[in-house]
């Protein structure tokens, strides 16, 4: 079955083709059975592989296929191949499973949307491009998918590209990863002058005889590929694209910018874990950049009012613990928390789609309110989400966040009260959202006729809400005896012989539970403090924002970051464009030839 | 006859056939032209089929004695170099002709004899092997593009493109032919044997401050051909000027002989003087490549954006070629390709929306997505291949670049690399205000989309841009070897002058490396 590896991409790209080209004459409701089959086949092929890769001993677990050689050229060789190991099957399994769920819900949704064929034709060339990014076994190939993926996020952003905000929602995106895609595209040539070969497994095992330990060239090599992962997955000073993403559909909000295509840079990280473990400056610089990151976006979180976008600051803070975690060691809890954030952020976002969809396209939770009632289904499965969100016992993320707070307080206090302090805010906004937006009174305007979602959107947030409380438990700790997704995984991060060291530290298991404890208690309470706050005692908000205006006005206006960029690059690049076409281009080359011209005319008649 | 004189003279038959064909009927004409070049293209894939890949040397050689008492001989041949380039010249030049169908309305005659004219002589340029025919067709081309730009191209300012066009050109090429007269007596005068035969110049070994002028002299008559910054600034007047049919000519392959010139040419003959030159050619293509993509940044009119932009890849092209390694010249052969479907592919574009709309300007259009859906997948697959989207064509030839670049300075690299973001921003920019957003101009909300006959074009196009991008072994394997030539000879004299020999040493190493790795892949 390992052989047929191909299936898992072939799926997507004829769903592609046949939608793409032969869609036009076909009703919605094939369109989307053959889009959401499309992804039902690569989920099933990557579900048997993975059945006969678990039967094997963890030392046969790693295998590449090869089709065929893609570019052969001096002493470059890349094929168009796969690598089957546990980390991309995890991966392929989420990509596929999550999608497939999303595609369902997106049946739903998109239903009345004229352009549905090119909805699904561009989703599924989306998990066609993120399925080849997860199981190429080279960097080139995997920079197709990398690439790939963010034309599908410009082409899904900017899918109603009538209108302005998202065509530049979708450039924005594309332009801001292509500046990431530049470090990721330097560390490729880096690493081909170093090893003379960009295969994963080739470089991997060479590393620790080619390269120096916290030597120049491997911490260059992941610092540039680091690069490359915060643009991908939304980290500082890259992240300032994705909030702009929720002008697109939701369920793309929810497939791309949250399960899967934002957590490509973490899967890159992970993947080249060898190299990482080898450069410790970059390990810190990882760790720092995703923990001021999870805070940073946090606390913009904390005050946004369009539901999407708190979503959004979520993700991008969520996205932070996960390169927290790769930057402290434990790489395992960084998929881990991968693996459940795809699960429970996907849930709120096709829960805010239902809310959108049930509220006739409303986005302002200043404007929703008591939709508990209306909505109960949607109430509740975004209420499991919100809990796996905040980390409650016994969601998911619960377990996942729990372990990198852990691992980071091994490394760093700082890195613990960074991450501690982001989680709480998480709690805090979480549950504003949900008090704004389901509990209270209605504040829905009166010509909006509030209704509960069909069944073909329903049916996925009970499934994803299912794995929301159930995910967690595949990466159980320690103390409940034995982590299967560790045990699945950690193989291949220490193969390479640079296990981090608080991976291996034993765990305390008294330190750990309390910890646990103490960190589910300071939650609860903090979810009180949100309900004290938006359901009790609404008015007080307005006198602390009043007290606090100046620094409420800066959280606000998001750091003014946009505003920062625009000024300090964008327009001083667009000027002196300009000055460079109209002077140089016009005036001084034009005007030596023009000159020259002229003086041979001159020189020419006088001589006559 | 051989095939390649074949493929010279057809074209040229054809043009005579509608000479003496009658004016009234420019239906029959067209045909006439139509024909001919499909005849040409067909036969033209004969080169492919009867070419021995994995050998580096000139194939399918045809020799006859043409000026026997000045040494002038008709020499043509074919190597990796040249074999898809005249590929793309008889392919293009069929896009070319179905192009011009509805587009040129005036003085059909003599522009069906133009095209034809110019196909022999892109043909001949890329397979003389001797320096005297290959001015001759040099400079036979330049007339019937000059003459496409003066009488076919937009009233107003197509005179002062059209000898804005000539006159730069003229000058590289009477550098140029001083050039070729130096070495013609300076060969006669050690040799004793009087000749243009260029196999016979390359065993020449001339000395530095002699190759020096002399690389001077090509290398100048190139740079403006391909064109490399600062003397780009005729592209943008004869691209805006130009019927559609003389853009995609003049983008796909005419500025391919700038580049080519500088392999033949000025590599082989004066390896010293390139080595020496290296850092003044990578610089100045750097600088193109930066300046091209801002300035086209900030354009307004479709058709100048689209030639800033081939000045920025052009640059990419030359800097391939000076890195002076088998991935950064590979790379650099193969861009020379994938920018004449690209820009070839974006200027027919631009000429659909004209022949429209009449107009060329950005903020005339906006909305034609909805208007034009169709349309709006051809553009964006051409828009996505030209700032280099992995799977399409430009990415192999980039990256391959960018190898070859970072191996021999990886400064180079970080530079050019700039380029591929900007190319985002300007290519995007450009489609988001033509494309995307309400139609909010009258004028554009009745637009037809494309018919069968500009969608067949576009489709010839799109099918090599995503050819080239899955699977560009052939290519590669038919390009190598030929490059390597090249390099050898220039490493083998220039080496002494480098300041990397170590470069030299390890490339027989890596030229055993494919057969180890494909065997590795088979177990």
């Amino acid at each position: 079955m390992i052989d047929k590896i191909w299936l898992v991409v072939l799926f997507p790209l004829l769903g592609v083709v046949i939608n793409g080209l032969a869609g036009i004459k076909l009703p919605r409701k094939v369109i989307g059975a053959i889009g959401s089959l499309a992804i039902l086949g690569s989920f099933i092929t990557a579900c048997l592989i993975f059945v006969e890769v678990a039967g094997h001993g963890s030392a046969e677990r790693v295998s590449e296929v090869v089709l065929f050689t893609w570019i052969g050229c001096g002493s470059l060789q890349v094929n168009a191949g796969f690598l089957v190991d546990p980390l991309s099957l995890v991966m392929m399994l989420t990509v596929s499973g999550v999608s497939f769920i999303i595609h369902v819900y997106s049946t739903g949704y998109m239903a009345e949307d004229e352009g549905f064929r090119r909805y699904f034709t561009y989703l599924n060339l989306f998990v066609f491009f993120m399925l080849i990014l997860v199981s190429a076994n080279s960097f080139l190939l995997m920079f197709v998918g990398w690439e790939g993926v963010g034309l599908c996020s410009y082409l899904l952003i900017g899918f109603w590209y009538q209108r302005q905000a998202p065509a530049d929602a979708g450039k924005k995106a594309f332009v801001v990863n292509r500046v990431g895609d530049y470090g990721f595209l330097l560390a490729m040539l880096l690493i081909f002058v170093t090893f003379n070969t960009l295969d994963f497994n080739k470089v991997f095992a060479a590393a620790p005889q080619v390269l120096e330990k916290g030597g120049l060239a491997v911490t260059l090599m992941t610092l540039l590929l680091f690069v490359g992962a915060c643009g991908k997955s939304a980290q500082i000073p890259l992240y300032v694209w994705l909030p702009d993403a929720m002008e697109g559909p939701t369920p793309v909000s929810a497939l791309i910018h949250a399960a899967t295509m934002v957590t490509a840079g973490v899967y890159m990280v992970a993947r080249c874990a060898t190299l990482y473990s080898m450069a410790p400056i970059s390990m810190e610089v990882v760790a720092i950049i995703g923990c001021l990151t999870a805070l940073f976006a946090a606390s913009i979180g904390l005050l946004q009012n369009d539901i999407k976008r708190v979503l959004a600051y979520s993700t991008i803070s969520q996205l932070g613990y996960m390169f927290l975690a790769c930057g402290v060691g434990v790489f395992t809890a960084g998929i881990f928390h991968l693996v459940t954030h795809a699960f429970f952020k996907a849930l709120l976002f096709l829960g805010a789609g239902s809310v959108m969809h049930g509220m006739s396209g409303e986005l302002d939770m200043r404007k929703m309110g008591g939709l508990k009632t209306k909505m109960p289904w949607t109430y509740g499965t975004f209420l499991i989400g919100t809990l796996a969100l905040a980390g409650i016992f016994p969601f998911a993320g619960f377990f996942s966040k729990d372990e990198i707070l852990w691992a980071a307080l091994q490394k760093s206090p700082a890195l613990w009260l960074g991450g501690a302090v982001g989680a709480f805010m998480t709690a805090f906004y979480m549950f504003r959202a949900v008090f704004m937006t389901f509990h209270g009174e209605s504040r829905i305007e009166s010509h909006v006729h509030v209704h509960e979602s069909p069944g073909s959107m329903i049916l996925p947030l009970c499934v994803l809400a299912v794995l929301s409380v159930a995910g967690g438990w595949i990466g159980l700790p320690l103390i409940a005896g034995g982590n299967q997704l560790k045990e699945f995984l950690q193989p291949l991060f220490s193969v390479a012989g640079h296990a981090a060291p608080a991976e291996q530290a034993a765990h305390e298991v008294g330190l750990e539970i309390t910890m646990m404890l103490v960190s589910l208690g300071i939650a609860l309470s903090v979810i009180g403090l949100a309900w004290f706050m938006y359901i009790k005692k609404p008015l007080l908000l307005e006198k602390l924002s009043a007290r606090f205006s100046s620094l409420y006005r800066l959280v606000y206006n998001k750091y003014f970051v946009d505003e920062a960029y625009d000024a300090l690059i964008i327009q001083p690049i667009k000027n002196s464009s300009l000055w460079l076409w109209r002077l140089f281009d016009e005036k001084v080359i034009d005007g030596a030839v023009h000159g020259t011209a002229a003086l041979v005319l001159g020189a020419s008649g006088a001589l006559r | 006859m051989g095939l390649i004189s074949l493929l010279i003279f057809l074209p040229l038959a054809g043009a005579v056939l509608i000479a003496l064909g009658p004016r009234e009927k420019p239906g029959l004409l067209r045909g006439i032209a139509l024909t001919t070049s499909v005849a040409t293209f067909l036969l033209s894939l004969g080169l492919f089929t009867r070419f021995v890949a994995g050998e580096g040397g000139f194939q399918l050689v045809e020799m006859r004695p043409w000026v026997p008492g000045l040494g002038i001989t008709y020499r043509v041949g074919i190597d990796g170099i040249s074999l898809f380039l005249v590929l793309l010249s008889t392919l293009l030049s069929v896009v070319a002709m179905a192009a011009s169908w509805s587009d040129i309305k005036v003085r059909v005659k003599e522009f069906m004899i133009c095209l034809l004219f110019l196909e022999t002589g892109m043909i001949g340029v890329f397979v003389a092997l001797d320096l005297f025919l290959f001015y001759v067709f040099w400079e036979v081309m330049l007339i019937p593009m000059y003459l496409l730009i003066g009488i076919w191209g937009n009233p107003g300012r197509r005179i002062y493109a059209a000898v804005k066009f000539f006159l730069f050109t003229m000058f590289g090429s009477l550098l140029m032919l001083v050039a070729i007269l130096v070495m013609y007596f300076y060969h006669g005068k050690t040799t004793g044997i009087y000749t243009f035969d260029l196999m016979s110049w390359y065993n020449l070994k001339l000395p530095l401050s002699m190759q020096v002028w002399l690389f001077l002299a090509f290398g100048l008559a190139f740079a403006i051909k391909v064109p490399m910054f600062p003397f780009h600034t005729w592209l943008p007047d004869a691209h805006t000027e130009a019927p559609t049919v003389g853009s995609v000519l003049l983008a796909a392959v005419l500025l391919k002989m700038g580049t080519y010139g500088f392999l033949r040419f000025n590599l082989p003959l004066f390896p010293e003087a390139t080595v020496m030159f290296v850092p003044l050619l990578a610089g100045l293509s750097l600088v193109g490549i930066i300046y091209g993509a801002l300035v086209a940044m900030v354009q307004v009119d479709v058709k100048r954006l689209v030639a800033f932009s081939s000045v920025s890849h052009m640059g990419f092209v030359v800097l391939g070629i000076f890195a002076l390694n088998v991935e950064g010249m590979t790379g650099a052969m193969l861009q020379m390709l994938n920018h004449g479907f690209s820009t070839g592919a974006l200027f027919l574009i631009v000429g659909m929306i004209y022949e429209r709309r009449h107009t060329r300007m950005i903020a005339d259009f906006g909305g034609l997505s909805t208007v034009m859906p169709v349309f709006a997948t051809f553009f964006l697959i051409v828009a996505l291949s030209s700032i280099g989207l992995p799977g399409l064509n430009g990415f192999v030839g980039e990256f391959l670049v960018l190898l070859g670049a970072f191996q021999a300075e990886p400064l180079w690299a970080v530079v050019a690399g700039l380029g591929l973001i900007l190319a985002a921003v300007y290519m995007l920019w450009m489609f988001q205000r033509v494309m995307f957003g309400e139609v909010d101009k009258e004028e554009n909300r009745g637009l037809k989309d494309l018919n069968l006959r500009e969608a067949a074009l576009l489709l010839v196009m799109v099918f090599f841009i995503i050819q080239f991008g899955v699977y560009p072994k052939p290519y590669i394997d038919r390009i190598e070897p030929s490059l390597k030539l090249v390099l050898k000879r220039v490493e083998e004299r220039g080496a002494p002058l480098r300041p990397a020999a170590a470069t030299a040493a390890e490339k027989p190493a890596a030229a055993t490396a494919p057969q180890h790795f494909t065997t590795q892949h088979h177990n």
